[in-house]
């Protein structure tokens, strides 16, 4: 191949790189202004405030789903933080058999299971036997979603301290478990944290395990035994619904969603950082 | 003697890597540890304070005594106490400040005054040699300190939980020579008081720092008495090739 072929392929393939890297970022950008053009143009002070008003009336808001989110959030992070913050050290620290390797592989199917079907198993588990939709078995099955993202990566964070602040702290005549609790599991600490909020992230948005579980609730809910309302099914049931209004307050929940996931995604990259200087 | 090793074995698996090592070391003296690559230098030191078997597949026999007492009866923690470690790498705590760091093996073991490990930790500091650069930023991270002035902040960690022996297991690998200079000067200080078993790759080293020094070749320990004759007039052959430096 003579040399100015060469130069022009290379130019050629460094171009497509490009484009594909420049297509990657697109939806976003798309999705990102489309939700604030039409969205934030309908968000108010009583988007935040008031509940969402019967057909026909103008105005009201998703304070009920904003809240009821944030409750969904807080008691599936209850069960799931725990569960994947102990399960990845007994893996990191103490799995080295044949189960082991079996809770990874479980883990690793886990967390590319379809979120409809986590919603499906938490349904029959919950809401069958109590007779009824409730925001725990809701928080149930986000709770199995966090759970194996946390886990892997709790293992992963903890075996990257090296062996060698290990052996300094048990050198030191410290027992072992205060070696992993104050040496090991607080270097990995803001890589656990990191690992934490992105799995908030992701259940933030989820809709599907929700929607046979928390079912939706036009009014106020604090309990956690009654259908619960959420900003992804408050989203959904807007959006499909034939009128204009409703359309609307369903792209302000979007853009506010997203806001969400957003500031959850800059707030871990931030810990993350913070700590690594 | 401080130390008595009595046909001490020691495995990686099915690796034998030291083989019926006997010596004893007396109180307050340094006994270097010197030897190529591989032949069990580290093995060794790491069997006096039993880190050896905290490794899965590594195992010891024999008799080790510390005091009169066999160390294989003593809880291993309460060892390492009595037993400290410099290892070959820096490893200050990431997350600690300097002040944090040297009084680790105390606040994990329970010790809450704080000035008491203040005052510890100043002392331990001095011993080290370290005060003087450090004390205006007792606060900041431990890790922001450079290469030589990190391995002092860990002998200051290590002295702070008041040991008997220490073992430094090639300390200044990592170093340069003018922080090479600063640990041995320290290590000739730290003899007054503390009984001192290095490994090193150093053979000049050896012969600055050392009372007592012991070649190991292959997992058997070659020879071993006073520096100076070992250096000067060597009994065994392969001692006297090794440290002519015609292999290794």
């Amino acid at each position: 191949m003579n040399y100015f072929l060469r130069k022009n392929v290379n130019r050629l393939m460094l171009f497509a790189t490009f484009i594909c890297a420049i297509l990657a970022m697109i939806p976003l950008v798309l999705i990102f202004s489309d939700l604030l053009i039409r969205g934030g143009g309908a968000l108010n002070f009583d988007f935040f405030t008031q509940l969402p008003k019967p057909v026909g009336e103008t105005g009201g808001g998703m304070a009920n789903a904003i809240a009821g989110t944030l409750m969904l959030i807080l008691t599936a992070s209850a069960m799931g933080v725990p569960v994947g913050v102990m399960g990845g050290i007994y893996l990191a620290e103490f799995g080295k058999g044949r189960f082991s390797s079996w809770v990874r592989f479980s883990a690793d199917v886990l967390s590319g299971t379809p979120s409809i079907v986590i919603g499906i198993f938490a349904y029959t588990l919950f809401v069958l036997p109590m007779k009824g939709f409730s925001g725990v078995s809701g928080s149930f099955a986000l709770a199995i979603i966090m759970i194996p993202i946390i886990l892997r990566t709790t293992e992963e964070m903890m075996r990257l301290v090296p062996v060698s602040l290990r052996e300094g702290a048990l050198a030191l005549g410290i027992h072992r478990w205060k070696m992993l609790t104050f040496v090991v599991l607080k270097t990995a600490a803001s890589g656990i944290i990191t690992a934490i909020m992105l799995a908030v992230a992701r259940i933030a948005g989820e809709t599907a395990p929700l929607l046979f579980t928390t079912l939706g609730n036009q009014y106020w809910n604090f309990s956690p035994l009654e259908p619960t309302a959420a900003l992804p099914l408050q989203i959904y049931t807007f959006s499909i619904s034939p009128y204009e209004d409703w359309q609307r307050q369903a792209l302000a929940g979007a853009f506010v969603l997203i806001v969400i996931i957003f500031l959850l995604n800059a707030l871990s990259r931030l810990i993350f950082h913070e700590n690594k200087n | 003697m401080k130390i008595k090793i009595e046909k001490l074995n020691a495995w990686f698996g099915k690796n034998q890597a030291l083989k019926n090592v006997s010596l004893a070391i007396p109180v307050n003296t340094v006994l270097a540890v010197i030897g190529p690559s591989g032949c069990g230098k580290s093995t060794l030191v790491r069997c006096l304070n039993r880190m050896h078997e905290t490794i899965g597949s590594a195992k010891w026999e024999g008799k080790i005594v510390l005091d009169e007492e066999s160390i294989a009866d003593f809880d291993p923690v309460t060892l390492r106490r009595r037993v400290g470690m410099i290892f070959q790498r820096p490893n200050p705590f990431p997350t600690m400040s300097i002040l944090e760091n040297v009084t680790a093996g105390l606040r994990l073991n329970g010790m809450r005054n704080k000035k008491e490990l203040e005052s510890i930790a100043e002392i331990s500091l001095k011993k080290a040699a370290l005060w003087e650069e450090v004390k205006e930023k007792l606060h900041q991270p431990g890790v922001s300190l450079s290469g030589g002035q990190q391995q002092r902040l860990c002998i200051a960690r290590a002295l702070a939980v008041d040991p008997e022996v220490l073992l430094m297991d090639e300390p200044c690998s990592s170093l340069d020579p003018i922080s090479t200079t600063h640990i041995e000067e320290l290590i000739h200080e730290l003899r007054e008081h503390y009984t001192i078993v290095i490994v090193t790759h150093n053979m000049q080293q050896a012969a600055r720092v050392s009372d007592d020094t012991a070649f190991l070749y292959m997992g058997d320990l070659v020879e071993h008495g006073a520096t100076k004759k070992l250096f000067t007039n060597p009994k065994e052959k392969r001692t006297e090739e090794y440290i002519t430096g015609r292999f290794g």
